[in-house]
């Protein structure tokens, strides 16, 4: 568990924060200038902290005006926004490079599965120059990860890649998460990466902490400023592999992914943009929309524009949030405590990012 | 074409031996100067920057004069060394080397802190990051990435160790078989009236090996520039 304060300068910019993430992902979420990148800094030494402590399992790494441990001696993985790979050594020697330092007894992280689940078995003797973006970056994973880390802290890391590339780093980061248990520091201002990995967001605003909680709280209310997002969750049901779709299992009932997404019996968070969400008051047939979740209308907020963002709790317990004109909003006399049936629109759904 | 002297060989063989060991105690010690002046952060920092190249600018009869007073047996430094270590350089080809080591230090670091300075920082720190100390990453990869800079000098610096006279003739003197170096012997062949072609002979000698060094190093750069693009 990692403990973190800072309350200091850093260039022109006040930091002034404080959280602390208990295992699994803890992400950093913020407009760029927001201070993610300074906080990671601090997190693994590279910048001396002045005021305020950072305590990982028990152990301050450093306390303001006094203590600092050295970054190499925190055993604080980082993946930077550039995987900035040694270029003089080789694949391998980049992903052996942590070993050297790790003490006796601690390298807990084998190779052969972490190359595995990265999938760069074949990029072994290559030389850095010579791989695309998104291998370079899974080589940076594979090499911070090696090392044994006692945190993992993860800077954009797939801020320089292109779509395709992120899809395929994403689900690895996932696995990475699940499998070799290590907590993870995760910094982004991609809300489709952060609602998918993160069990607790921290959000920042100008050097301090504007909200935090878990995603499917913190990104409702963060409504008014973000685009209007509500993290559904469930289990992956098994695919139809005909159909190319993945049922995701809620209470309220099932969320249809387009393609095939496993394993099965993951949690999955599924991302529904506001704007992509309708509502009927009885449960409704023949349409060509396949989600229906069923839930109950929590609020209906006043106001004068033409259309509104009503908060839906749906059965089980989840949020969604559905943005109606004010028109069918009187037309169907939606009040709170009112049964509803969301629809969503399938390819809305798709687990990946935007 | 007159040829040369046993003495002239004597010359050119010690003048390979002085650049030699030149080279070899130059080449670490301006890597760690120019590791201070690429990353260091102090005061002062400008004025030992200075003191480094000053060889460079100052008459190199000055140099010499210098090590003499410092390194001579009766300087402060000549002394202690002499009493505790038994070590002269005085009049001994070692003095020679010393000579050559100061003269050619300003042109071995600065290669070699162009070329630290090249190196992304951001690397170091991730391998800090990765639980390298400061010596291990210098080591594995700094130094590495470094290297062409570190070649370079070496050669470059090898060059002008074979060529110095200004300092060393003011140090160690000129003694057949011990100080006389090639300069030395061009000087003092041009000294004798019979020794103009001797005198010429050793100067084309001095600047074919002055020219190779040159090429070389410019070949290493470029192999360099060509493997690591």
């Amino acid at each position: 568990m990692i403990d973190v304060e800072i309350r200091q300068r850093i260039g022109d910019f006040q930091l002034d924060v404080g959280f602390s993430g208990h295992g699994g992902i803890t992400a950093l979420f913020g407009p760029s200038g927001s201070g993610k990148s300074s906080i990671i800094k601090v997190i693994a030494g590279l910048t001396r902290l002045r005021a305020g402590r950072v305590v990982l399992d028990g152990s301050v790494l450093a306390e303001g005006g006094g203590r600092h441990t050295p970054p190499h001696r925190r055993r604080i993985g980082v993946v930077f926004q550039e995987a900035r790979l040694f270029p003089h050594l080789s694949v391998r020697n980049n992903l052996r490079y942590g070993r050297l330092f790790t003490p006796r007894g601690e390298g807990r992280i084998a190779e052969a599965p972490v190359i595995d689940t990265l999938g760069i078995g074949h990029l072994l003797d290559r030389h850095p120059a010579t791989l695309s973006g998104g291998e370079q970056q899974r080589v940076a994973i594979g090499r911070a990860l090696l090392a044994s880390p006692r945190l993992l802290l993860m800077d954009e890391p797939l801020a320089s890649l292109d779509t395709a590339r992120r899809l395929e780093i994403l689900p690895l980061i996932e696995t990475l998460r699940d499998e070799f248990g290590i907590p993870i520091v995760y910094v982004s201002h991609a809300v489709e990466e952060v609602a998918r990995l993160a069990a607790k967001v921290v959000v920042l605003e100008a050097g301090r902490v504007a909200r935090e909680g878990a995603p499917a709280d913190v990104f409702r209310v963060a409504a008014d400023r973000f685009e209007v997002v509500s993290v559904v969750e469930g289990r992956l049901g098994k695919p139809n592999d005909a159909f190319q779709l993945t049922p995701v299992e809620t209470p309220a009932g099932i969320v249809w992914l387009t393609g095939i997404i496993r394993p099965e019996g993951r949690t999955a968070h599924v991302l529904v943009r506001a704007i992509d969400v309708a509502l009927a008051t009885r449960r409704p047939e023949s349409v060509s929309i396949r989600t229906v979740l069923a839930g109950t209308i929590a609020g209906v907020p006043e106001g004068p524009g033409p259309s509104v963002t009503i908060d839906v709790t749906l059965d089980g317990g989840g949020r969604l949030a559905a943005s109606l004109t004010r028109a069918s909003v009187a037309e169907l006399e939606l009040m709170p405590g009112r049964r509803v049936f969301a629809l969503v629109k399938s390819v809305a759904l798709d687990e990946r990012p935007v | 074409m007159p040829d040369l002297s046993p003495d002239a060989w004597i010359a050119i063989a010690l003048s390979f031996k002085v650049a030699a060991m030149a080279t070899l105690w130059g080449v670490p010690v301006s890597t760690v100067l120019a590791l201070i002046l690429a990353r260091g952060r102090f005061p002062g920092k400008a004025l030992f920057d200075g003191i480094i190249h000053l060889p460079l600018v100052l008459p190199p009869v000055v140099t010499g004069y210098v090590l003499l007073l410092l390194l001579g047996r009766k300087g402060p430094l000549g002394a202690f060394l002499d009493q505790h270590f038994g070590i002269v350089f005085a009049f001994r080809w070692t003095g020679a080397v010393v000579a050559a080591v100061v003269m050619s230090l300003p042109i071995i670091v600065r290669a070699i802190r162009l070329s630290i300075e090249a190196v992304d920082a951001r690397l170091e720190q991730a391998s800090g990051t990765l639980g390298a100390g400061p010596v291990s990453t210098f080591f594995l990869v700094t130094l590495p990435l470094s290297l062409p800079g570190v070649l370079v000098g070496a050669t470059l610096g090898f060059a002008k160790a074979l060529g110095e006279f200004g300092a060393t003739i003011t140090f160690v003197s000129n003694i057949p078989g011990e100080t006389r170096t090639i300069a030395s012997a061009i000087y003092t062949a041009s000294q004798s009236p019979e020794g103009d072609g001797e005198a010429l002979l050793l100067s084309v000698i001095a600047a074919g090996i002055g020219l190779a060094a040159l090429i070389a190093s410019e070949i290493i750069a470029r192999w360099f520039r060509r493997t690591s693009s």
